[in-house]
């Protein structure tokens, strides 16, 4: 167990603070995606790394290979990212919030992330809502990199559609940081 | 349609056609709104290269699996299902680098459902340089008349 140093407040350097110890493993920020899965967003994804797949463009295969259209699979985490603005939202709305909640916390201005593992369930398909909830799996001990020193953490986020289907699991290792002066 | 490839024509070792692309500031951004991607480091020159610390503006991760998505698609065509992907980010892709993208098979599978795998290691570089690695587990018919997609439930182990 880390023990607080009571003139500073801090836990040894490879040691977590007892609030971001008790988050690991728990489900956090169960969210609803904020529209509906859309054919034209498919596309525009299609659009930017030219992909023809005809899947996504071609209703007679859709309807052949795969009981009607669905969406590129790597499209999963775009259907929980937050409009850039809202009516009556005051603070910018951001995705992964336990990842910026981390950065916050401990006190790393800049951050990048390191590894992604998506695991694919059933398909996506336009119309459906999906839902979602965000899981802290780990944090680091303090690192030192060539972008400055921070931390790693690893989140997981769980995706599922309007039948309870699980659509997907991604998996995010972060590094916030404060670079080097 | 071309015939689906099939599990059996995939052997360990083989090599996937090289992709080449120039990436620009239009792919860098364009990928970055596709995918919903609002964060300045993403189309803000400024940010990236004095907040960031970066060179430019460079290629969003979403965006990234998109790539690998198309390329390892463009090669199995559409009844290859993808099952897993994991990237690791070595360096970022920034407008006026060409990025290739190779690939060779490391293992070919059948699981206990009968399903067919395919493992890929995916590598972007730039120059040489490895930027991205990525490892695709995509499901392949096993003959001409089976469909990846029609599994469900527990026929489905990605």
């Amino acid at each position: 167990m880390s023990t607080t140093d009571e003139a500073t407040g801090e836990v040894p350097a490879d040691g977590l603070p007892p609030d971001v110890a008790a988050l690991i493993g728990e489900v956090q920020y169960p969210e609803a995606g904020g529209f509906p899965v859309e054919q034209g967003y498919i596309w525009t994804s299609c659009a930017s790394v030219e992909n023809g797949n005809p899947l996504f463009w071609d209703e007679a295969v859709a309807a052949e290979i795969t009981d009607g259209p669905i969406a590129p699979p790597s499209m999963l985490s775009v259907w929980f990212r937050p409009h850039h603005w809202s009516p009556g939202r005051t603070e910018p709305a951001v995705p992964l919030q336990v990842h910026f909640d981390l950065k916050e916390r401990f006190g790393l201005p800049e951050a990048v992330m390191t590894d992604n593992t998506i695991v694919f369930h059933e398909p996506v398909r336009p119309g459906d809502t999906l839902r979602t909830h965000q899981v802290l799996r780990s944090v680091s001990a303090p690192k030192t990199t060539k972008l400055g020193t921070g931390r790693f953490w690893v989140i997981e986020v769980e995706y599922f559609n309007q039948r309870d289907e699980l659509v997907g699991v991604e998996s995010y290792t972060g590094f916030g940081y404060r670079r080097d002066s | 349609m071309n015939a689906a490839l099939t599990v059996d024509r995939v052997h360990v070792g083989d090599t996937l056609p090289t992709l080449r692309y120039d990436v620009t500031a239009t792919t860098v951004v364009l990928g970055a709104l596709a995918a919903r991607d609002w964060r300045p480091m993403h189309h803000d020159h400024d940010f990236a290269v004095n907040r960031n610390g970066t060179r430019d503006i460079f290629l969003n991760t979403p965006n990234q699996a998109a790539w690998f998505e198309r390329y390892v698609t463009d090669w199995t065509g559409p009844y290859g299902r993808l099952g897993r992907m994991t990237f690791r980010m070595k360096g970022s892709v920034f407008p006026g680098d060409t990025m290739h993208l190779d690939a060779v098979v490391e293992d070919v599978s059948r699981d206990d459902t009968g399903c067919g795998w395919v493992e890929l290691l995916v590598s972007l570089t730039v120059d040489g340089d490895l930027k991205t690695a990525c490892t695709a587990r995509v499901a392949l018919p096993v003959s001409p008349d089976d469909n990846p997609w029609r599994r469900r439930g527990d026929q489905w182990q990605p």
